[in-house]
């Protein structure tokens, strides 16, 4: 009996132990990297793009997870309450110049950009996507408010899921765009402290405000997504990228030099790297067109060199990597240094293969027309690209007058979708797949009507105009040389934003302008004026029908007179002369 | 009279056609006051190319036209300009021969009460003779046809010429005493606007006068007839619905159409009242407003029945002139359609008291719409209250046109029935008032 009640109860210690049955293996790891990138551009300004990845290997929809590390607890719970799937928000302030800045590695559109992929699970996709942009705009400090139904669009062949995928109903994707957003230090430091040093240690000690704001282009990016944990792609782990990409421009921050260093860009050095980071490095863009002799000098001399192809270009950086101890040797304070080493001339400014430009034509308050330019400089590859536009409701769009001509012969797209916008309740959704031939430009025109919209509906400055979204499009373009695809892990972050199907081309996102389309104004000054003279002339027509209708003509009888002709006929009597 | 009718056509298509080759054309079919939002030719090809995209028409808030609509242009599309000079040649034509009816019935009935004695003694300068109504038909068609206002609108090819066609045919057929017809017509009418149901009434009381029903509500007969009348319309345009159902299998063009003619979301200005009133209006009241608004254009159909009961044609006008003036989205092709009326009831112009001003009102209006379009929208030197004043303008003087010719029309009725050199007891000239 005793051997009984000993083996039960070493059975239940077994059971009852956490480490037990199955055994749990511990809390899941997570890891911080750090990077920054400066990368001088041929127009002599200088980008440096922030990245900070946490990835944390945890399944967050399945388990109840309590205890979060280095991911953010905010963003954690906002993914399993409302099972996103991927989630990418972007304020941007300014626009990146794509003919004199080159490619961008992420390009973000002007204002506040939300796009969201949610679980399959979901019922009311709508209602999430309301309650999301809420909770975000709170976290934030940005007004995402505005994201309602007239500003949200479902598209179906863009933005396709960056992450790990594979259910791809496009009716589980929402998208929204809010040009008008402003960025300010108001949106930068919530965004600081979701890092997981914050802004104390690593390389976000630079992020300073005041100097960031004071550049011509600063994007600001949140991009959560589920990644593979190991190369079987058995479990996921989930990743937060936050990317901050500013543009320094010469003229006003470099007073006219370009020579740029730490320290003239964010007024401070990098004394140490992020203690919960497991890699921080600083790599700057030495690459050259020319072979002999390099443009440019970087001081202090880099430990090491990486070369990488990116964007179909072989490039080679200089790498700092701050956990080095070889690194503070010398000084407690690291300052990048960048001097070019002869003047530079605009030869190696290389036109990116795929740009584009759009803007509003037209004249008058009645009627205007959008072209869009897509220019395809690729001297023999011809290869297709989506355009997505977002036009509000209130331009209406006539897709009867849609004209795409490519070198003066039409063009037809292979894949047109068309949702026209509803008034007040949804935006038009223009989704196109045009072929751009070789060495080409595409001219896209569209022509719409201005709307009338009730007083109450425009803003407070209604002579300021109306935003027009940018409109988004998104290419597989062919790459010069053949990338091998490197393992995620090891190359920079800088690289690994897009996941990459094969070496021979690269995904590029790229956005045009915004427009700003002046609409007819009532007068604002007038609603109880007008409401009287209508009301006045429907009443005018009802006295009268009423006078015709209910009286019916009588002969007039004499009267005698009026009380005026009766003090006249008194007064005329007395005068003696003849009454009226 | 067949021949010069002939010839007005053949002027007309000229005319029409002229302008359809000129740059005239576009600048036409771009003006608010001849297109509006529920006809204008845009959208109708706006429509069929989202058909042809495999896009519902309905599912966006561009295209408010009927399915019927769909159905002719899906073919006919090529032959726009034909088929709209044709709807004009048609509407004339259908005009000539109703009035030319009239015209008989009218004369008939004036026989009548002067064989029953009901004139009075010394009203014959009032009584119409043959010789006078020889050329109204013709003078409708030409009047209807040479219109700038039904030019304008069939060079911009607005439905709104297809919607006239339509009541002209069921005008016809009412004149003709077709009972069948009629409400065929009048059910694809409203089918059409929904705003021709309130000529259910007239027609009704006109084809009562015909078959000798007097309009007693105690009469069987009454009853008997207002039922039959009812039935045929509304079953036929229950038919129509339901054959507008099968284009798209869907019931989508119900509130694109009707909810859209309804509740007036689009402010589209246009010759109206109602755009301006909604672009200003304070949220709480809207619907108030609408519901206000849209009933004030079916709540004159009762009472101009009682007082008009014998004077359906009159009636009848007078109905058409009112849902021109208060539609939601008036053009000026509605104006054209109960203008073309006017040369019938000529020989009340010595009744008409204000009918100079009005028609300087009328035309200097119609002059200054292009204008102060132009300087809001073009120019940016005046703003959206120009345009609405003469908005308001030209609705006044629509509106003063109407009760002036109902006012002479009663101050005749008055006239033959009590003579037209009234004295007083004791022997002076008598004035006529309205107690």
């Amino acid at each position: 009996m005793a051997w009984a009640v000993a083996a039960v109860l070493g059975l239940l210690l077994l059971l009852g132990s956490p480490g037990g049955c199955g055994g749990s293996p511990g809390p899941p790891r997570d890891s911080l990297r750090e990077e920054l990138l400066l990368s001088p551009l041929p127009s002599g300004d200088i980008a440096a793009t922030f990245q900070f990845r946490a990835r944390w290997d945890s399944e967050l929809h399945r388990e109840g997870v309590s205890h979060y590390r280095l991911f953010p607890k905010a963003l954690g719970q906002l993914i399993s309450k409302y099972l996103v799937r991927e989630l990418h928000l972007s304020l941007t302030q300014g626009f990146w110049r794509t003919r004199t800045w080159g490619q961008p590695y992420l390009q973000a559109p002007a204002g506040a950009e939300l796009w969201v992929w949610f679980q399959d699970s979901v019922t009311d996709v709508d209602k999430a996507w309301k309650e999301l942009s809420n909770i975000l705009s709170g976290i934030f400090c940005a007004s995402l408010n505005f994201i309602d139904s007239t500003n949200t669009v479902t598209p179906t062949a863009s933005f396709k899921p960056l992450g790990l995928a594979n259910v791809t109903d496009h009716h589980l994707l929402r998208y929204a765009v809010l040009p008008r957003e402003i960025v300010c230090t108001e949106n930068l430091t919530p965004w600081k402290k979701l890092l997981p040093c914050s802004s104390k240690a690593g390389l976000a000690v630079l992020l300073k405000a005041e100097r960031l704001f004071h550049t011509s282009y600063h994007s600001q990016a949140v991009h959560i997504r589920p990644i593979c944990r190991d190369a079987s792609c058995l479990s996921v782990s989930w990743e937060l990228r936050q990317t901050l990409t500013v543009v320094f421009d010469t003229f006003s921050i470099g007073q006219g030099k370009r020579d740029w260093s730490l320290f003239k860009m964010f007024s401070r050095t990098v004394t140490e790297a992020c203690p919960l980071a497991s890699e921080s490095k600083i790599y700057v863009d030495i690459s050259s067109k020319t072979q002999e002799n390099e443009l440019l000098e970087v001081t202090p001399p880099p430990l090491s060199v990486h070369e990488a192809s990116v964007q179909g270009d072989r490039r080679t950086y200089a790498v700092y990597d701050l956990l080095s101890p070889l690194l503070f040797n010398v000084s407690r304070s690291l300052n990048v240094q960048l001097k070019w080493k002869r003047p530079q001339d605009s030869l190696d400014l290389s036109t990116p293969v795929l740009h584009a430009q759009r803007y509003v034509s037209g004249y008058g308050l009645q009627t205007g027309e959008i072209s869009t330019l897509i220019y395809n400089t690729h001297p023999y590859r011809a290869f297709p690209v989506i355009l997505l536009e977002t036009v509000p409701w209130y331009l209406r769009l006539y897709v009867h007058t849609l004209v795409i001509t490519t070198k003066g012969k039409e063009n037809k797209p292979s894949y047109i979708h068309y949702q026209p916008a509803q008034d007040r309740r949804r935006p038009h959704l223009l989704e196109m797949l045009i072929q751009l031939p070789a060495n080409s430009v595409t001219k896209i025109t569209i022509q719409f009507e201005r709307a009338l919209l009730k007083w109450t509906e425009y803003t407070p400055d209604p002579n300021h105009g109306f935003y027009v979204s940018p409109s988004v499009l998104s290419a597989l373009v062919p790459s010069v040389l053949a990338m091998k695809a490197e393992d995620a892990e090891k190359s920079p972050l800088f690289t690994s934003l897009f996941p990459s199907a094969d070496g021979s081309s690269y995904f590029v996102r790229l956005y045009t302008e915004p427009l700003l389309v002046n609409l007819p104004t009532p007068d604002f000054s007038m609603p109880y004026n007008v409401i009287c003279l209508t009301c006045t002339v429907v009443a005018v027509c009802y006295g009268s029908f009423y006078n015709l209708l209910t009286r019916t003509f009588h002969v007039e009888e004499p009267s005698r007179g009026g009380l005026a002709k009766r003090l006249a006929n008194i007064i005329r009597k007395v005068r003696g002369v003849p009454p009226l | 009279m067949a021949a010069p009718l002939v010839l007005g056509i053949l002027v007309a298509v000229t005319v029409r056609a002229v302008l359809y080759r000129s740059s005239l054309a576009g600048f036409i079919s771009e003006r608010v006051e001849v297109a509006s939002p529920l006809n204008a030719w845009k959208r109708v090809v706006e429509g069929l190319a989202l058909l042809d995209l495999g896009v519902s028409p309905y599912s966006g808030d561009v295209f408010h036209e009927t399915p019927l609509i769909i159905y002719l242009f899906h073919f006919l599309i090529e032959y726009s300009e034909l088929v709209f000079m044709i709807t004009d040649v048609l509407t004339a034509v259908a005009l000539y021969l109703a009035v030319q009816d009239f015209n008989k019935v009218v004369f008939k009935k004036q026989k009548l009460l002067i064989e029953l004695d009901r004139y009075a003694s010394d009203v014959a300068e009032l009584i119409r003779t043959p010789m006078e109504m020889h050329y109204i038909p013709l003078k409708v068609a030409l009047f209807y046809l040479l219109n700038p206002y039904t030019v304008m609108s069939c060079v911009a090819k607005s439905t709104c010429a297809i919607n006239n066609t339509v009541i002209a045919f069921f005008i016809l057929a009412t004149i003709k005493g077709s009972t069948l017809l009629s409400a065929i017509f009048l059910s694809i009418a409203t089918y059409q606007s929904l705003y021709p149901l309130t000529l259910f009434a007239p027609a009704l009381l006109y084809l009562l006068q015909r078959q000798f029903i007097p309009v007693k509500l105690k009469s069987k007969d009454f009853w008997l007839y207002t039922t039959q009348y009812a039935a045929l319309y509304l079953c036929s345009l229950v038919v129509i619905v339901c054959l507008s159902f099968f284009l798209l299998n869907s019931w989508d063009f119900i509130p694109s159409v009707y909810g859209f003619i309804l509740s007036v979301p689009d402010l589209t200005p246009n010759i109206g009242l109602f755009w301006y009133f909604f672009a200003e209006m304070f949220e709480h009241f809207s619907l108030f407003f609408v519901c206000v608004f849209q009933i004030n254009v079916f709540f004159y159909t009762i009472p101009l029945a009682v007082k008009l009961k014998e004077h359906p044609i009159f009636f009848l006008f007078i109905q058409l002139a009112i849902i021109s003036i208060f539609k939601s989205y008036p053009t000026v092709g509605d104006v054209a359609l109960y203008m073309a009326f006017l040369p019938l009831w000529s020989h009340l112009y010595r009744f008409l008291r204000n009918i100079f001003i009005l028609s300087c009102v009328l035309i200097v209006c119609s002059l200054l719409f292009p204008v102060l379009w132009h300087l809001w929208i073009y120019a940016g030197s005046a703003n959206s209250n120009f345009y609405y004043a003469i908005t308001l303008t030209f609705n006044v003087g629509q509106i003063l046109l109407i009760s002036d010719y109902f006012y002479a029309f009663l101050r005749r009725e008055y006239y033959l029935t009590h003579g037209l050199y009234l004295t007083r007891k004791d022997g002076t000239e008598a004035m006529l008032v309205l107690k």
